[in-house]
């Protein structure tokens, strides 16, 4: 068992591995210019020489994406509870919250910076713009789907609606959430870049606009690389402590009963 | 049988005397007075209860059959308060708000235990709902109460199984903590709607046999829905067969086989005799156009 999964790991890693051998080989045979697609080692180097000047914008995007996240998961968590709980509330929210959702998220910048200036505040309200709405799909999923049997034996029970909630509801749900957070927060980093390369002096959004408007190609694919990195590091933090809380939901192979 | 249907303002609110087959002492724990129930309005509605009356008395265990569909289920349900009556009256437990008036336990065909709970916790679950065990679950939930769960699961053989979770038991293991479930806060009342259903045959039967024991330990009253005429007749005082949709009781006898009874007595004659009577009923019943449908 535990083999497998560490041979499944290096295949992952030989893959990724082969993936920029790949890359760096086709250049060099190509004789492509980095004007056009960059090596992915003058990428690293570009990324290590720059690091001083980029960190703070990394610092940037991360907090504006935090921010937006944070938030975007409380308003999400808050709107899911209400609509999975009330069938009335579903069926009164629900078209109002698709067509929200449906706007591309790119419109939505250039009213935010009217209303707030350029800079951080547009980034972290298009971020949570966009990440919240999965989380209100997911929780109120999660609730909804309560079987009836075990409601109506906690009803007879006498047990109020907040008791059924909490016992069953919530718990219930936490597997849908956790899932629903790793797209989030995904989600989030596109909404803080896009508002970021559209209306903002900071971040890596801006970093990438301006380095693509010097012609600096190694310095925006160092952006996209710092991305990536980020995006990865997060979705690996919120896996971990999902399979913490919600291990149940996902059954081990090792059956004990007889 | 007309004259069920015949509404007077005298006849609402004045109970049958159905319930005096069985010797039904004056408490009755479940009164069901004319009770009628309609899903829907209009031109919509479906009649899932006609105008039933029905007394069953503290501690019997009533079992309820009849063809699929005839309003077994809505029966349980307007006794456990889930329901409201579209007319009649329900008094449980000498109230008309039944969860509030006594403490009751249910058991479905499907187990639906908590997966995050491990079976102990799952059983547990009524002393965090229901007083006086709600107060104290805190500081009792890792000393009497589990004791009080341990030795539950022991009577229906799940000894060391406590600490497993859901998906580590079988069908039949899951139905058995169910019932722990279902009887862990000590219910005067305890609904069951074909708990053993989904089973197999030999594990349906073993736990009948359990079932006879836990009540005749703790002698609360029982409604059972069920399919299976066999278990009926193992298990209840007293049998309730019920008409095609929109239900109504047709047949109400006494079972008076002496307890504890053996799975070997299912196939004596007199109980083969019962068997034969109560599927002619329901066959009947099923053949039969129901009146309200005649009548249109």
């Amino acid at each position: 068992m535990k083999k497998r999964a560490l041979r499944q790991k290096l295949w992952s890693a030989g893959l990724i591995l082969l993936f920029f051998a790949g890359w760096e080989a086709f250049c060099l045979i190509s004789g492509m210019s980095d004007l056009i697609l960059p090596r992915p080692s003058q990428v690293f180097v570009t990324l290590w020489q720059r690091m001083p000047i980029l960190w703070p914008h990394i610092l940037q995007t991360l907090g504006t994406t935090m921010t937006g996240f944070v938030l975007g998961v409380a308003l999400g968590v808050l709107l899911g509870a209400v609509i999975g709980v009330s069938r009335t509330a579903y069926d009164t929210v629900y078209p109002l919250l698709i067509g929200f959702s449906s706007i591309p998220k790119v419109a939505v910048v250039p009213i935010f910076v009217l209303w707030f200036g350029s800079g951080t505040v547009p980034a972290v309200l298009t971020s949570l713009s966009i990440c919240f709405f999965p989380i209100v799909v997911n929780i109120a999923t999660g609730l909804a789907t309560t079987e009836p049997e075990m409601e109506d034996v906690l009803k007879a029970l006498g047990a109020s609606k907040f008791d059924i909630l909490w016992n069953v509801g919530l718990p219930r749900t936490m597997p849908f959430f956790f899932a629903s957070l790793k797209v989030a927060i995904t989600y989030a980093f596109v909404g803080t870049v896009l508002a970021e390369t559209v209306a903002s002096n900071r971040g890596i959004g801006n970093v990438m606009m301006s380095a693509s408007s010097n012609f600096n190609v190694p310095l925006v694919f160092a952006g996209l690389f710092i991305l990536a990195g980020l995006g990865v590091a997060l979705y690996v933090a919120f896996s971990l402590i999902e399979a913490r809380v919600t291990g149940w939901a996902t059954r081990k192979n090792d059956l004990i009963a007889a | 049988m007309a004259s069920m249907h015949v509404k007077s303002d005298t006849a609402l609110y004045q109970p049958t005397v159905r319930g005096l087959a069985a010797g039904t002492p004056a408490v009755p724990a479940i009164e069901l007075s004319q009770a009628c129930v309609t899903f829907g309005s209009g031109a919509n509605s479906v009649p899932a209860l006609a105008q039933t009356s029905l007394r069953i008395a503290e501690g019997e265990f009533v079992a309820l059959v009849g063809p699929s569909g005839c309003g077994k289920s809505t029966i349980l349900r307007l006794a456990s308060g889930l329901v409201k009556p579209t007319a009649g009256v329900v008094v449980v437990g000498g109230r008309e708000v039944a969860a509030k008036a006594l403490r009751i336990g249910m058991a479905f065909q499907n187990p639906t235990m908590l997966p995050w709970l491990t079976i102990e916790r799952n059983v547990m679950l009524p002393l965090k709902i229901v007083e006086p065990y709600r107060s104290r679950y805190r500081q009792e939930k890792d000393g009497a109460f589990r004791d009080k769960a341990h030795a539950l699961l022991a009577q229906v053989g799940l000894r060391g199984f406590a600490g497993k979770y859901p998906w580590q038991l079988s069908g039949g293991m899951l139905q058995r903590a169910n019932l722990c479930r279902a009887l862990i806060h000590e219910p005067r009342l305890l609904l069951l709607d074909e708990p053993f259903g989904a089973l197999d045959q030999f594990t349906r039967e073993e736990l009948w046999a359990i079932m006879q024991e836990l009540w005749l330990a703790h002698r609360p009253t029982v409604l059972l829905v069920t399919h299976d005429l066999r278990e009926a007749g193992f298990l209840a005082s007293r049998i309730c067969v019920m008409s095609a949709r929109p239900g109504r009781i047709i047949d109400d006898a006494a079972v008076g086989f002496a307890r504890p009874r053996s799975i070997a007595m299912t196939f004596e004659p007199h109980f083969v005799a019962l068997n034969q009577r109560l599927r002619e009923l329901i066959v009947d019943a099923r053949a039969a156009p129901s009146i309200e449908e005649g009548a249109r």
